[in-house]
């Protein structure tokens, strides 16, 4: 009887576990798969390549898995890479946090490959490790600086401003007339770093070799004044009662509907931020401007600029030479065109014989002049691998009048300490 | 676990089996100890996964260096604390409402169960829209009452604070079961020779209900300290340990080093973690299950 | 007069009740009745129109009818994890409580530890992965066996604690043997705290977010808490789809509740008797 039981209770068990095991799908001559973050213009841009690829090549069919965006993408990805279970291609940020894969050891070089002729220089740098080149751009370049709303600043007859104290008079002005100055969405703590990220071409104006020697640890932001601006910055706009009452609570979204409807007249952000308010505001998508971060002198006034995220092909690919096809076409000129149908374009493209189409929103219009005129430059995390980790929960701090912005700055400075020792970065 | 298969060797067959174990502890023992093993190893290196360097006890240094540590213990405890004891109190009032002869008891005790249902993050999305400072329904009601709610999530003084509330509405129906099953089972006979003696209702409470739903008591605490010790998802879902630092529990800084890629230190973070929690839950359970082996 | 105070009692009882529980519930599906633009001022209000239809289209079909293909797995992935997780754990439990070893301490610390120490993600995708069973359902299940059972064991050995050894003792001396009397004697008695279990566990293991997010990686794979996180982000301006997600992810527990709502106090009653 008990060992009737006992057996019987066996079978069951692996009954149950057999279940579990699923039948495959039967798949096409190639499929390849995907891993993309999951905001919403990275899965429609990836959706239209992979549908514009698999039209050409009718064998193929790639399936795009969706992941977390923020630092918990992060962990998967690295996890992924470690572990060996990385998806064929993948889309990743470039600068300090592409350093942080380990690229030599866990990707693809593509240095070699011919379609890496038509990728602009300024992005390969931001995707290089050593002698290696990893990815291909998947959107135009971006920029930090001040999305503001033109109905405003018409009604009250301002100017955009070139000084730091010339927008702060225009912020006066707004406030006296009743509406919200600067929208700030701390509900969403990255947002509260642009101000301070924003202001670095600035920072490597005044302080030419910044980067390198934050890089190496010998230059600190609280020692450097003009590195501490960009806390003093966020204080002033606090301070001044600049912000919307919610910004505690209000998130990206909240921000990006405050600006488009006349809620708010300014707003820190990335220019990432071009195709969401065009999909959700495109009546007012032209009352949105944009200028960069002003700066003490108007002769230090420039744009910072950041580099998009890229598609990526990890060592342990199955699929090498159909992911490396995949890559060529995203870098082609055909692959340009089929972004640009998917999402708005938001800035000048990074892939040779890529034309920006003549009717691009205000806003990027007004970001075409610092291209063309030089007066721009990459933000810090693309010209150093360091960016600690808790710098937005800093700026939230001196935001929300927590923390004075110098004693910030040497958190900051401890932090970055911390991140070098941590990942074992040279130099430190 | 293995060990209870070794002291059957007094040849008698028990009729409690030590094998019963074995299933058990060989699925815990594969997929979590040895994890946890190895990873005990890499508190002590330099860990990025791609490549671990060993660094000896450098990593614990750079823990008690870092800067939000202390306010991120006190958190913790704190946490903990109010949570559990939310939870005791409000868990044991409700199963005597509960457990008397109240209209809608059936409603009322799936009402209280319910939230423990709901996916935490489904909570946690909620409850930051209802407690939102201008438009959340929290304030708007108060507003009705004239009185003008604060900033529940954005208040650095206060964030901790709502979370842990939201933990206990989440948590309680399963204090509240967890305390009607010890005090239905509490024989009749205590209150019907309570009765002849002329005990009041509260002396019932004091000298019956309460003494004997220990072990209840017992598992609400365990259960529950031990959890607000290590919760983190209702606290990610809700403030990200936020504004700032000021809702930073040990559980969402070790999180924040994983995510940064800070891998050999966060393990470092979880061997600590782990520390204090044995400190402060071994001597409390002991001390509860001592007095459970009574009954 | 005792009926008209417990009469006032239960009323205030159940108005309180009804506030600080029922509009929680009632804002969610409220924002599932909703068009993006009203779900997006995050108020407590009544609808304009119902949108209720629309939002489950959307939600279902979204991403090639994810939420199916997650309902599946989750389902299977919660029936069997708990069905283990009540056997190993019953077993383990029973005789934890009835047998007094100088062991027991530490299999009572290794218990706690499981309840405190956070997993270890890198090792134990290596050791699945070593296992052939990475990305596997079943390999999921054991883990999601092995990281629940403390608290499992612990509900069952403080129920068994309160079950007379009279009552094993009448049947060893009836000549059963173990399996016998755990499985006829013991297994039954423990019906209320089982109820408990699955209730408990099978919604944890259900709502559970990060464990598959890293053991079970894919498309094919998904469980509907990643259903959820996908729409968070994906539709961070609709609320109402997002709102709307949560309801639909809420109706299996609810049916396990209403399912098991008359058992837990049936089962209650019969732990009273046997008291």
């Amino acid at each position: 009887m008990r060992k009737i039981f006992r057996r019987s209770l066996a079978s069951v068990l692996a009954g149950l576990l057999a279940m579990t095991a699923l039948p495959r799908v039967a798949s096409a001559d190639t499929s390849m798969t995907m891993l993309v973050d999951n905001a919403s213009h990275t899965i429609a841009i990836s959706e239209a390549l992979v549908a514009a690829f698999q039209k050409k090549h009718p064998d193929v069919t790639i399936d795009i898995e969706a992941r977390p965006g923020g630092g918990e993408g992060d962990n998967i990805v690295k996890t992924r890479l470690a572990t060996g279970q990385m998806a064929d291609i993948f889309w990743y940020n470039s600068g300090s946090l592409l350093q942080a894969l380990a690229p030599e050891k866990t990707l693809l070089d593509l240095s070699k490959e011919p379609f890496m002729e038509g990728v602009a220089e300024t992005f390969k740098k931001v995707v290089a490790s050593g002698d290696g080149v990893y990815g291909v751009p998947t959107r135009p370049a971006e920029a930090g600086g001040i999305f503001y709303n033109r109905k405003i600043y018409e009604r009250l007859g301002l100017k955009v401003p070139t000084t730091w104290a010339e927008f702060m008079a225009n912020n006066e002005k707004i406030k006296a007339a009743g509406t919200t100055a600067v929208i700030q969405t701390f509900g969403e703590p990255w947002t509260s770093q642009v101000l301070l990220l924003a202001d670095f071409y600035n920072v490597q104006k005044q302080v030419p070799g910044f980067a390198e020697g934050f890089t190496s640890g010998k230059v600190k932001f609280a020692t450097t004044p003009a590195a501490v601006r960009g806390f003093e910055y966020i204080k002033e706009i606090a301070d001044g009662g600049f912000m919307n009452k919610d910004f505690g609570a209000a998130r990206y979204e909240d921000g990006l509907r405050m600006l488009a409807e006349g809620e708010g007249a300014h707003y820190p952000m990335i220019t990432f931020a071009i195709p969401a308010l065009s999909d959700g505001y495109s009546d007012q998508i032209n009352d949105i401007g944009f200028f960069a971060l002003p700066a003490e002198k108007a002769e230090d006034t420039g744009l910072t600029v950041w580099m998009p995220a890229g598609f990526f092909i990890p060592k342990t690919s199955t699929n090498i030479d159909m992911a490396k096809a995949f890559l060529a076409f995203v870098a082609s000129p055909e692959g340009c065109k089929v972004q640009g149908e998917a999402v708005a374009v938001n800035g000048p493209y990074l892939i040779k014989g890529c034309e920006l189409p003549k009717d691009v929103v205000q806003s990027v219009s007004d970001l075409l002049p610092y291209f063309e005129n030089g007066k721009n430059a990459p933000a810090l995390e693309f010209v150093s691998p360091v960016k600690g980790p808790i710098l937005e929960q800093l700026t939230v701090e001196v935001g929300s009048g927590i923390r004075a912005p110098a004693d910030a700055a040497s958190l900051y400075d401890e932090d970055a300490r911390k991140q070098a020792q941590q990942l074992g970065l040279p130099g430190r | 676990m293995v060990t209870a298969i070794a002291s059957t060797a007094n040849g008698r067959r028990s009729p409690y089996p030590g094998w019963f174990f074995l299933p058990a502890a060989i699925v815990y023992g594969v997929f979590f100890l040895m994890p946890t093993f190895a990873s005990f190893y890499f508190s002590l290196t330099r860990w990025s996964l791609f490549e671990a360097s060993f660094i000896g006890l450098e990593n614990f240094i750079q823990f008690f260096r870092e800067p939000f540590l202390v306010k991120g213990l006190v958190n913790t405890v704190l946490y903990a604390a109010v949570t559990s004891g939310m939870k005791v109190v409000i868990g044991l009032l409700l199963a005597l409402m509960l457990t008397s002869q109240i209209m809608g008891r059936g409603l009322l005790r799936a009402l209280v169960f319910f939230p423990v249902l709901v996916s935490t993050i489904g909570v946690g999305i909620t409850f930051t829209v209802l407690m939102h400072p201008t438009k959340g329904a929290i304030n708007e009601g108060l507003s009705l009452l004239g009185i003008a709610g604060p900033g529940w999530l954005t208040d650095p003084s206060l964030a901790l604070f709502s979370v842990a509330l939201v933990d206990v509405w989440k948590g309680v129906g399963l204090a509240t079961v967890i305390y009607i099953a010890g005090i239905v089972a509490i024989p009749k006979d205590y209150y019907e020779a309570a009765r002849i003696d002329g005990g009041t209702k509260f002396q019932n409470f004091l000298y019956i209900t309460l003494p004997l739903s220990r072990p209840a008591t017992a598992t609400v605490i365990t259960l529950s300290f031990i959890g607000g010790l290590r919760t983190f998802d209702l606290i990610w879902a809700m403030t990200k340990g936020g504004p700032g630092f000021a809702s930073d529990t040990i559980a969402s800084v070790i999180y924040k080093q994983y995510q940064s890629g800070f891998f050999g230190l966060s393990t470092a973070g979880n061997v600590v973690l782990f520390i204090l929690i044995a400190v402060l839950v071994v001597p409390i359970t002991a001390v509860l299950n001592r007095r459970e082996g009574h009954q | 007069m005792r009926s008209r105070a417990s009469l006032l009692g239960g009323a205030i009882a159940l108005l309180v009740s009804l506030v600080v529980f029922v509009v929680p519930f009632a804002f969610i599906v409220l924002m599932a009745f909703k068009d993006r633009r009203q779900a997006n001022l995050l108020d407590f209000s009544w609808p304009n129109g119902v949108h209720l239809w629309d939002n489950l289209v959307t939600v279902v079909t979204t991403r090639n009818w994810m939420l199916v293909t997650a309902f599946i797995n989750s389902t299977i992935l919660t029936v069997v994890s708990v069905t283990l997780l009540v056997l190993l754990g019953a077993m383990v439990g029973f005789v934890l409580s009835r047998r007094k070893t100088r062991w027991n301490p530490l299999a009572e610390f290794l218990i706690l530890s499981g309840l405190m120490i956070p997993p270890a993600v890198v090792p134990t995708i290596w050791l699945l992965q070593g296992l052939q069973l990475f990305g596997t359902l079943s390999g999921m299940i054991l883990i999601e066996v092995a990281y629940n059972l403390p608290f499992t064991i612990i509900l069952y050995r403080a129920f068994i604690a309160t079950i007379p050894r009279d009552l094993d003792e009448a049947a060893i001396i009836d000549g059963g043997r173990p399996m016998d009397i755990f499985f006829k004697v013991i297994l039954p008695l423990l019906w209320p705290v089982t109820v408990t279990n699955i209730v408990v566990q099978s919604v944890g293991i259900f709502n559970d977010f990060t464990n598959p997010l890293y053991y079970l990686p894919g498309n094919a794979n998904a469980t509907v808490q990643l259903t959820l996180y996908n729409f968070q982000s994906q539709f961070n301006t609709a609320y109402n789809l997002l709102f709307t997600n949560i309801a639909l992810i809420t109706i299996p527990p609810l049916i396990v509740f209403l399912f098991f709502n008359r058992q837990i106090v049936a089962g209650m009653t019969a732990g009273a008797v046997k008291g």
